[in-house]
């Protein structure tokens, strides 16, 4: 088996590196090329970077930024924030990430993620869908990072990524992110039983409690982990950290 | 000095850039002169096996690396679908392969209702089938594989470390100065450093 992968999902404001609460609240983290370095010797697992405010600001992913990130890192690489086209796969691709994030481009340009995944095959693509309750407590897929609600559920989208050819399923719960309250387990199960491609758990993971959860469910091959790398504790300061030693004490060998 | 074979396919800046960490000199290129002077060469690639074999064949490399590998018989490393070239064919496709370790690749194949996904993708640890001092210092070493065909050598003493993914596959093979590796080294941190140290010291 191969081991379940813990990976900090790093959110990028074009050149910095931002976190966030319940996708508001910017809060400033760092140089990104120098936070690889430092997760570079933690040894991380994976890691995946979203240009939060690209899609919002109908601006390109920052490819100088993304140069920099490639050649410093020693791990595998996703990206995702702004990709529209096949055209910016391709280079991001080429520049040694392995792979690219695709969320509201799944809905707005149709076709796209069938064609990624043909050229460079499935593994190359994660379909990322953001899910918030609507007043009604009712669960919703979000686009434009969180800005634009649509009414389709969350289910409905994982099938239809999955059909399209997407390798994993990156989910994240816009009401826990940011909350150090673990993930949102019940979302994340009824996904999970509606898909057989294997799927990223991710936003409000606090601890490695919260990973050991996610994990039990079958199928979840993948957790993303954002405040807890970032930051000392809840509520303070900056500080990248990995607990390696603990996440390897929590996945299948 | 390495050099490393550009033939369109495959992630050759990633392989540099860890080659530089080291401290080790390396150079990108397809021309045939300067692979002809080559003292040791690592065959990357990622993508389809008969789409990498046409490329070869197309840049009418395949002589010189033949010439290279078993006449002048440097180090030569293969490096993911690099490793299954050196192999003599694949299921993946109808090309054959470079043929200098006897052996074929085939699509991994689960019993029904499995959980186990492909292509195969994550961290696997590895495990040594002989001593060569390719893999030396490899003790828990895990690494990076994204693939869904693996290698099956013919000679049991060609395999060198075997992964378990359903089953036990071939994950790296040698034979005299030919070696290959299915997981990603340069996406696999320390680990890999070490592998490539070991084959710049060989």
């Amino acid at each position: 088996m191969a081991l379940k992968r813990v990976i900090p999902t790093l959110l990028l404001k074009d050149s910095t590196l931002v976190k966030t609460i319940k996708f508001n609240k910017f809060q400033y983290v760092g140089d990104p090329a120098n936070t690889v370095k430092i997760f570079n010797e933690l040894e991380v697992d994976e890691l995946c970077f979203l240009d939060i405010t690209a899609t919002n600001e109908n601006r390109e992913p920052n490819y100088k930024v993304l140069k920099e990130i490639a050649e410093e890192s020693f791990m595998p690489l996703s990206y995702g924030g702004g990709i529209k086209s096949f055209e910016q796969v391709k280079s991001i691709l080429n520049m040694g990430f392995e792979k690219v994030v695709i969320n509201t481009s799944s809905l707005a340009q149709p076709g796209l993620i069938a064609k990624i995944s043909s050229y460079f095959g499935s593994q190359s693509i994660i379909g990322s869908i953001d899910i918030k309750s609507n007043w009604f407590g009712k669960k919703v897929v979000h686009t434009n990072s969180g800005k634009v609600h649509t009414d389709i559920t969350a289910l409905d989208l994982a099938k239809k990524l999955e059909q399209e050819g997407v390798g994993e399923i990156l989910i994240t719960s816009i009401d826990k992110d940011g909350t150090w309250k673990g993930y949102d387990l019940d979302l994340i199960k009824e996904i999970n039983d509606v898909v057989s491609v294997p799927i990223i758990a991710n936003g409000g993971c606090g601890s490695i409690e919260d990973i050991r959860n996610v994990f039990s469910i079958k199928g979840v091959q993948a957790a993303g982990v954002g405040s807890m790398v970032v930051f000392q504790k809840q509520g303070m300061g900056v500080l990248i950290n990995y607990p390696q030693k603990e996440i390897d004490n929590i996945r299948d060998a | 000095m390495i050099t490393i074979i550009d033939y369109g396919l495959g992630n050759l800046g990633s392989i540099k850039n860890m080659l530089k960490r080291i401290g080790v000199k390396s150079e990108v290129t397809s021309s045939e002169t300067k692979i002809l002077k080559a003292k040791k060469i690592i065959l990357p690639g990622v993508g389809a096996y008969d789409t990498a074999m046409r490329r070869l064949k197309e840049l009418d490399l395949i002589k010189t690396l033949n010439k290279k590998a078993l006449e002048d018989k440097i180090p030569i490393m293969g490096v993911c679908l690099g490793m299954q070239l050196l192999l003599e064919s694949s299921e993946e496709g109808t090309e054959k392969g470079l043929g200098w370790i006897e052996g074929s690749c085939y699509k991994f194949k689960f019993k029904e209702n499995t959980e186990l996904k492909i292509p195969h993708m994550g961290w696997n640890f590895v495990f040594e089938k002989q001593s060569n001092s390719i893999i030396k210092n490899f003790e828990n070493f895990k690494f990076y594989f994204v693939h869904s065909y693996h290698a099956k050598v013919k000679n049991e003493n060609n395999k060198l470390l075997v992964a378990k993914y359903g089953y036990e596959f071939d994950c790296a093979v040698a034979k005299e100065n030919i070696y290959g590796f299915q997981f990603h080294p340069e996406k696999s941190h320390k680990f890999g450093m070490q592998l490539f140290q070991n084959f710049a010291k060989i």
